[in-house]
């Protein structure tokens, strides 16, 4: 059983990535910065419990605040580029988050051992849950309470004004700017909620899997986070959850038994889903 | 009501406008001609500020706009429809006018909370009043990009009325149109004037700039070779010359 919660933990903090990038996505924006600002969620929340000792749950809000805070700084900037530029923008960004945290130490001894951030040693010792007794299936559960708070939130913006303002500049923006909205604001503000996501993702996974280092979030888990919404489709936030089933639970998990030539199969199973659903697992709306 | 003055915008050395000298008078309908290339929709895109221009001043209500992003002087009252129509395509028609709400007066009497996420209350009505101006009604729920041809004009129309301006930009609104379309949209067009819109018409459709436009200029290589009543432009020989016939009568 364990085995399972597990999967459905990696399955939560993974929606919660995608749906970071999701919102950035609606107004036609592919980013690959979310998962430097998981990262830096991972590393926020890690410190406040570990080093501040501070209760899990303020420490996720300051996770969503520092992802916030860095995806609007990153925002203004990397904005004003689009498509294949702001892609290696992102993409810059990125690592040069994942390299800040390789040389990153803050150390202080704590009940006769170091703990805190190690450079290329990584972050070990995040044991929030297990100092607090707290059982995989429970961690799952507090997992998913925030996936799904994360979706509410997002179904919401979707029927809202916002919503159909993000989606009207990531069609037009010519249209959109002549018709009175504000480009800046609407991307900047989409980021910064994606940065708020994927902050809270970010703190979530570095107190499941205890021990975080900056090779977790390479190129490949920024791939990761702005495949699910593209696999699954911007038609609505359950499109994103959906592709991280297929790709975490069937691809990733479920194919473990080809060995190597599951990554062979996986790239080509993307491609598969990609060719028979063009817009996503959720396409678009077809009237 | 909106003053050019000696505007240029050049592309490289392309001179797509070239010391323009234009005044648009409050409640006027103001055509704007000539060949194409010779300069209208480059004009209008630096009016609403796609483009900045090269050098020149845009007076709008006495005040120079010429530094203003394009979101801003729609809110000052300048709002535009496009030659090649440019919808929200995925967005359903009310959707479409939806997210075009954002005149000064929709700033100013609505909360932000009200305004982006939740309420609409006196917005419903005001889509309703559009959809019908542009017949729309019975298609409010169609996604845009599934309208005909003309219903698509008549939804970007609305869509920029939706910003209640007070400088309506047209930018070929015939184009592609039957002369029963022209009909219609030409009652549309003196209906926005009669409520009090003044509108900058870019059109190569004669039938429609002649009939309802009370002043004509004509540009030709960024520049503009005439200036007056619909009469005199028909009259005027370089007109005919560039543009109308060819050949000098």
């Amino acid at each position: 059983m364990d085995f399972y919660f597990g999967l459905a933990q990696l399955i939560g903090v993974h929606t919660l990535l995608g749906l970071s990038a999701y919102i950035v996505l609606l107004t036609g924006q592919v980013s690959l910065a979310q998962a430097g600002f998981f990262a830096v969620g991972a590393y926020t929340a890690g410190m406040l419990t570990v080093l501040a000792g501070w209760h899990l749950v303020p420490a996720l809000g300051v996770s969503a605040l520092s992802g916030a805070a860095v995806a609007c700084a990153v925002g203004f900037p990397a904005l004003r580029v689009k498509g294949l530029m702001l892609v290696i923008a992102t993409l810059a960004f990125g690592e040069g988050v994942r390299l800040f945290f390789f040389n990153f130490d803050y150390q202080i001894a704590k009940g006769g051992i170091q703990v805190g951030p190690l450079g290329g040693e990584g972050f070990r010792q995040i044991r929030f849950f297990p100092e607090n007794g707290w059982e995989t299936g429970e961690v799952m559960l507090f997992i998913w309470a925030f996936v799904a708070a994360a979706m509410a939130l997002l179904w919401w913006f979707d029927r809202s004004r916002y919503g159909t303002v993000l989606r009207a500049v990531g069609e037009d923006e010519l249209a959109a700017q002549s018709v009175g909205i504000n480009l800046t604001a609407v991307k900047v503000s989409a980021m910064t909620v994606g940065g708020a996501i994927a902050g809270i993702g970010g703190g979530l996974y570095a107190h499941y899997t205890t021990h975080i280092e900056h090779a977790s979030f390479s190129i490949l888990l920024a791939t990761f986070a702005i495949a699910y919404p593209i696999v699954g489709g911007l038609r609505s936030v359950f499109g994103t959850l959906l592709a991280v089933i297929f790709v975490q639970g069937f691809l990733v998990e479920g194919l473990r038994f080809l060995g190597d030539w599951r990554n062979l199969l996986f790239g080509a199973l993307i491609v598969l889903a990609m060719n028979l659903r063009p817009s996503g697992i959720l396409g678009r709306r077809r009237a | 009501m909106l003053e050019l003055r000696t505007l240029s915008r050049h592309f490289g050395g392309v001179r797509a406008v070239d010391g323009l000298d234009l005044t648009v008078q409050e409640g006027q309908i103001f055509g704007l001609i000539g060949p194409n290339g010779s300069g209208k929709s480059t004009t209008v895109n630096v009016i609403t500020g796609l483009f900045p221009p090269t050098s020149g001043a845009i007076v709008f209500r006495g005040r120079d706009i010429a530094g203003l992003p394009t979101h801003l002087r729609l809110r000052e009252g300048i709002a535009r429809t496009f030659q090649n129509i440019r919808l929200f395509g995925q967005l359903s028609v009310w959707q479409n006018l939806w997210v075009a709400q954002n005149s000064a007066q929709d700033l100013a009497h609505q909360g932000f909370f009200a305004r982006w996420l939740g309420g609409q209350r006196g917005v419903r009505e005001e889509i309703g009043r559009l959809l019908e101006f542009s017949g729309l009604a019975h298609k409010r729920d169609e996604l845009a990009a599934n309208l005909a041809f003309g219903e698509q004009r008549r939804l970007e129309l609305a869509r920029a009325m939706a910003a209640k301006p007070k400088l309506l930009l047209l930018d070929e609104p015939a184009a592609g149109m039957n002369s029963e379309e022209i009909g219609q949209l030409r009652s549309r067009i003196l209906k926005l004037r009669e409520s009090g819109v003044t509108i900058l018409l870019v059109e190569h459709v004669m039938e429609l700039v002649m009939g309802v436009t009370d002043r004509i200029a004509v540009l030709n290589f960024g520049q503009k070779i005439a200036e007056g009543t619909p009469a005199e432009i028909q009259a005027h020989p370089a007109v005919r010359k560039a543009y109308l016939g060819g050949e000098a009568a």
